[in-house]
């Protein structure tokens, strides 16, 4: 699915307008706030849901080929990590929903289950 | 971080890189930088993804846990060899820190999303070859390879 109807379906803020995310294809997800579980577990493609906030979320997205990272609670990414998202073409989305809520409603439209 | 020297002979290359203690707003450059050589010398992306994760995995603990240290990798024909060395504290039991779960991260590093204990595992399920040794008040050698072409290798055996 394109990551550009997950934002617009899920109404999820943009915190990297610089960042051209029209033709990025997201596979699947990930949900974690443990750096070390992403790094084993999220697979390239996916959409991270987290509430982690800290400019080291960039560099683990780089690292995995996570094109976007969600951050939940209506929490905002510190100034240093919009900037580094921003240079090395992470999208960092932001929504109000908290991981649980946030990774449903993904979820449904990942996989088209309806009511989401 | 920074590159101390790259070395590239015919077939070989040599990454070094310095890791700074407590040092966040470059963490995880080394790593970053590391994938890009990688993918620049047409590095197959499976070998790439696992030297990724032992990289970055090494570099964070040279930064949350030392007095700082070396990221060495090392590309031929054959494989990639990565060494991360520190000036200490050294590590007392090694089974120990090797149990996934087992963490001594600060509270600062947990809010970072550090502490899962899972690192040194990561690194050790990524690496064909894994070593650590480790040396009380001297420092710690983590040693990893990855083979390129494995089942080649495994064959000749
Ligand atoms: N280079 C090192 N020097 C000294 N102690 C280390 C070193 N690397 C790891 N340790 C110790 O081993 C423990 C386990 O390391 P590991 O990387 O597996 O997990 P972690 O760093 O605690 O958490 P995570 O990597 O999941 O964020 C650390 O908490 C630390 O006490
Ligand atoms: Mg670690």
């Amino acid at each position: 699915m394109k990551l550009k109807e997950i934002i617009e379906r899920c109404n999820l803020r943009v915190f990297t307008p610089e960042v051209n995310f029209e033709d990025i294809d997201i596979t699947g997800g990930y949900t974690s706030d443990l750096l070390s579980d992403v790094m084993a577990a999220c697979e390239a493609g996916s959409i991270w849901v987290t509430i982690q906030r800290h400019l080291n979320i960039v560099a683990v997205a780089k690292l995995k080929e996570i094109p976007a990272i969600l951050i939940t609670r209506g929490l905002v990414p510190e100034k240093s990590t919009i900037e580094k998202a921003q240079a090395e073409g992470v999208v960092l989305l932001g929504t109000g929903l908290n991981s649980f809520e946030a990774t449903g409603k993904i979820y449904c439209l990942l996989k088209g289950i309806k009511g989401a | 971080m920074m590159i101390q020297d790259t070395v590239s002979e015919t077939n070989k290359f040599r990454f070094v890189y310095l890791i700074k203690p407590r040092d966040f707003s470059n963490a995880g450059d080394a790593s970053a930088n590391v994938k890009a050589e990688l993918q620049k010398h047409g590095i197959e992306p499976d070998v790439i993804r696992r030297v990724s994760i032992i990289c970055f995995e090494a570099e964070m603990n040279i930064v949350l846990y030392t007095k700082g240290g070396k990221l060495i990798v090392e590309v031929d024909d054959q494989k990639v060899d990565i060494l991360a060395l520190d000036k200490g504290p050294g590590i007392e039991d090694i089974e120990l820190v090797m149990t996934p779960g087992y963490s001594t991260a600060p509270e600062w590093a947990l809010e970072y999303g550090f502490g899962a204990g899972m690192g040194l595992p990561n690194i050790k399920n990524n690496s064909d070859v894994f070593e650590i040794e480790s040396e009380v008040g001297k420092g710690t050698i983590v040693h990893s390879i990855v083979y390129r072409r494995k089942n080649e290798i495994k064959g000749n055996n």
